[in-house]
């Protein structure tokens, strides 16, 4: 049964190859990917189900016994993670169906869609670090291509500015990987837990370390790294900057959480300390920025920087109830903000604009408003959306450690989200229409973009008002993160 | 051996370092070509690279009889250049549209798109 974990790898691909085959059949493309991403979604479904109840599998791919071969594994993060990846890939898919263009089709947006979805899905599944580079690789030429598929100068503009600061990082990435395999001999993440603990100065583990923060932290948009996001991620169709948000800078936090419970756990040697403080600057800037900003786009770009602070903040505490914390917000990150870029495309259907001064009156589309507000809310930590309760168990957890600044300073960026929030609502909504403006309104929003959104709407009430069942899936992953022995000794077995 | 691999690949990351800081885009991918030659030296450094003896096992038994150079680094770096080729190529491409939208390949001149700025029909844009 351990072959299945291929599958939310596999599919995605074979989706894209048949999908390039149907190229100039939008139909055809269209109801592949939704029977695509309804077959992801199961898989993922199905994995979750199969790891909480039979605990952590491994996949030798092609029989080699590892360390020697690419090892998939799965443990609680990663099911999770592919699971929320299928929920993503489900609303996109719907949502393209009525916003992408034939253009965009015929320029071969769907088989990029699916090899981005394949690459992400592998990047959470592999327990190989050579593996993991590779799947970086794959989704960020899915994601680059996706970026410009429009040829306009914003997407250019921002394409080359993204290109460019992600190519470093997979370098760094690299070097890093290079000088790991120079000191241990091995590259199985697994192995390497128990190899990187002997290695004799601990000083060399420590300077590789930080090439991986670095470069994770570029991926995933740490202070000060994450200029290159707010630089290109309003430019591409609403679609392409959900998934986008949703699902590419959490790889960066998954990679992160990984290598620093797996390969590099925290000992006193400084690197704990940087990554709280980064951590705490990720939110603070995240969140003054998107104060600054009055495009709706990229107000939610900047909101993804000070929440991937709080994910890095449960990192960075490092107990049970932080890692906990960390992977609830994961899940509750990805669903509320890929959802909140979905709902800025229907306000650019209703009212005409990104830009929040040339919209406004759209209180009067009281679905809308509602629509918005759940995740908005929820994003700002009210109770009881799922936000609060994420907010909540990462500065409990900071408190517990004795943190009280990086309590407080978490608190204050909830406060300033709200403020945030409250200023897309008061211009788009509360606003009378600008009188002025001339731009096309849709009167007709098609059911293929509504219903997406509905679909993560009532996901968002769900986690809010039943957390418990997703509070304890992050708890078993925070427990199983804290002490790898199992994942080790699934994955290598006797030979350690 | 080590030594000189080291070196080698030292001056290349400083040389790549001088090139990608630059605001010209086309000097930025000499940079970046420089940049990931050196991370495969680098690797390539990490398989021993000091004898020239093949990796081969010996009939009847489970092991090389002598010290032999690691191929798998040596594997690794084949599929890094791989991958860093099909990016090269894209990236090529890319810079090529964007000099030929925008009209040029200074990355300063370049940042309207973060002032959010609709974009300008062809007619008004700028000849390259």
């Amino acid at each position: 049964m351990n072959g299945l974990l291929v599958a939310p790898i596999i599919v995605p691909f074979a989706a894209a190859a048949l999908s390039l085959l149907g190229r100039r059949r939008p139909f055809f493309q269209h109801v592949l990917a939704l029977t695509v991403a309804a077959i992801h979604l199961a898989a993922g479904g199905w994995l979750l189900y199969r790891i909480h109840h039979q605990g952590i599998a491994a996949l030798h791919v092609g029989a080699w016994p590892a360390p020697f071969g690419i090892a998939l594994v799965a443990d609680h993060l990663s099911a999770l993670m592919v699971l929320i990846t299928g929920v993503v890939y489900g609303a996109v898919v719907v949502y393209s169906r009525a916003e992408i263009s034939t253009d965009d089709i015929r320029r071969g947006y769907y088989p990029l869609l699916h090899i981005l979805v394949g690459g992400i899905s592998g990047a959470f599944l592999t327990g190989d670090l050579f593996n993991l580079y590779v799947w970086f690789e794959v989704m960020m030429m899915a994601s680059f291509a996706l970026l410009v598929l429009g040829r306009t100068r914003a997407q250019l503009k921002g394409g080359v500015t993204y290109v460019v600061i992600n190519l470093f990082a997979t370098l760094l990435f690299l070097t890093g990987l290079g000088l790991v395999y120079g000191m241990t001999g091995t590259l199985n993440m697994a192995h390497l837990h128990l190899k990187l603990r002997a290695v004799a100065d601990p000083g060399q583990v420590a300077a590789v370390s930080m090439l991986f923060l670095t470069a994770f932290g570029i991926k995933s948009g740490l202070f000060p790294l994450f200029f290159w996001l707010p630089a290109s991620y309003h430019t591409p169709p609403v679609a392409v900057s959900a998934i986008f948000s949703g699902l590419l800078t959490k790889v960066g936090v998954y990679a992160l959480i990984r290598t620093f419970t797996l390969l590099f756990p925290f000992n006193d040697n400084g690197v704990q300390e940087l990554v709280l403080a980064a951590a705490a600057l990720t939110m603070i800037t995240g969140v003054l920025g998107a104060a600054a900003q009055s495009d709706i786009r990229r107000i939610l770009s900047f909101h993804i920087i000070s929440q991937v602070g709080y994910m890095v903040l449960g990192l960075g505490l490092f107990t049970p109830l932080a890692l906990a914390g960390a992977v609830f917000y994961l899940l509750h990150h990805i669903v509320v903000k890929a959802n909140l870029f979905l709902i800025s495309g229907l306000i650019r259907e209703r009212g005409g604009s990104f830009a929040l001064k040339h919209i406004g009156g759209l209180y009067a589309r009281g679905l809308l408003a509602l629509l918005f507000f759940i995740p908005a809310f929820s994003l700002a930590g009210f109770p009881p959306l799922s936000g609060f309760w994420a907010k909540m168990i990462l500065i409990r957890a900071s408190l517990d450690s004795g943190q009280f600044i990086l309590a407080g300073i978490a608190a204050a960026v909830g406060l300033l989200t709200v403020y945030s929030m409250t200023k897309i609502w008061n211009e788009a909504f509360w606003k009378p229409r600008p009188t002025t403006e001339t731009a096309i309104v849709q009167n007709h929003v098609s059911v293929w973009m509504t219903a997406p959104i509905v679909a993560l709407v009532l996901l968002t009430v769900c986690i809010g008002f039943w957390p418990e069942p997703f509070v304890q899936l992050a708890r078993t992953a925070a427990e199983e993160l804290l002490d790898p022995m199992a994942y080790v000794y699934t994955v290598v077995g006797e030979m350690r | 051996m080590e030594t000189i691999l080291a070196l080698l690949s030292g001056t290349m990351v400083a040389g790549s370092v001088f090139l990608m800081l630059s605001k010209n885009l086309v000097r930025f991918i000499f940079g970046l070509v420089l940049a990931s030659n050196a991370v495969n030296l680098l690797i390539f450094a990490a398989g021993r690279p000091d004898t020239s003896r093949p990796p081969l096992i010996p009939q009847g038994s489970l092991q090389p009889v002598a010290a032999v150079a690691n191929s798998l680094p040596q594997a690794l770096i084949l599929t890094a250049i791989v991958i860093g080729f099909a990016l090269l190529a894209f990236i090529f491409i890319l810079f090529l549209r964007a000099y030929q939208q925008l009209g040029t390949v200074d990355t300063e001149a370049m940042t309207d798109s973060e002032s959010g700025n609709q974009d300008l029909t062809p007619a008004e844009r700028p000849r390259p």
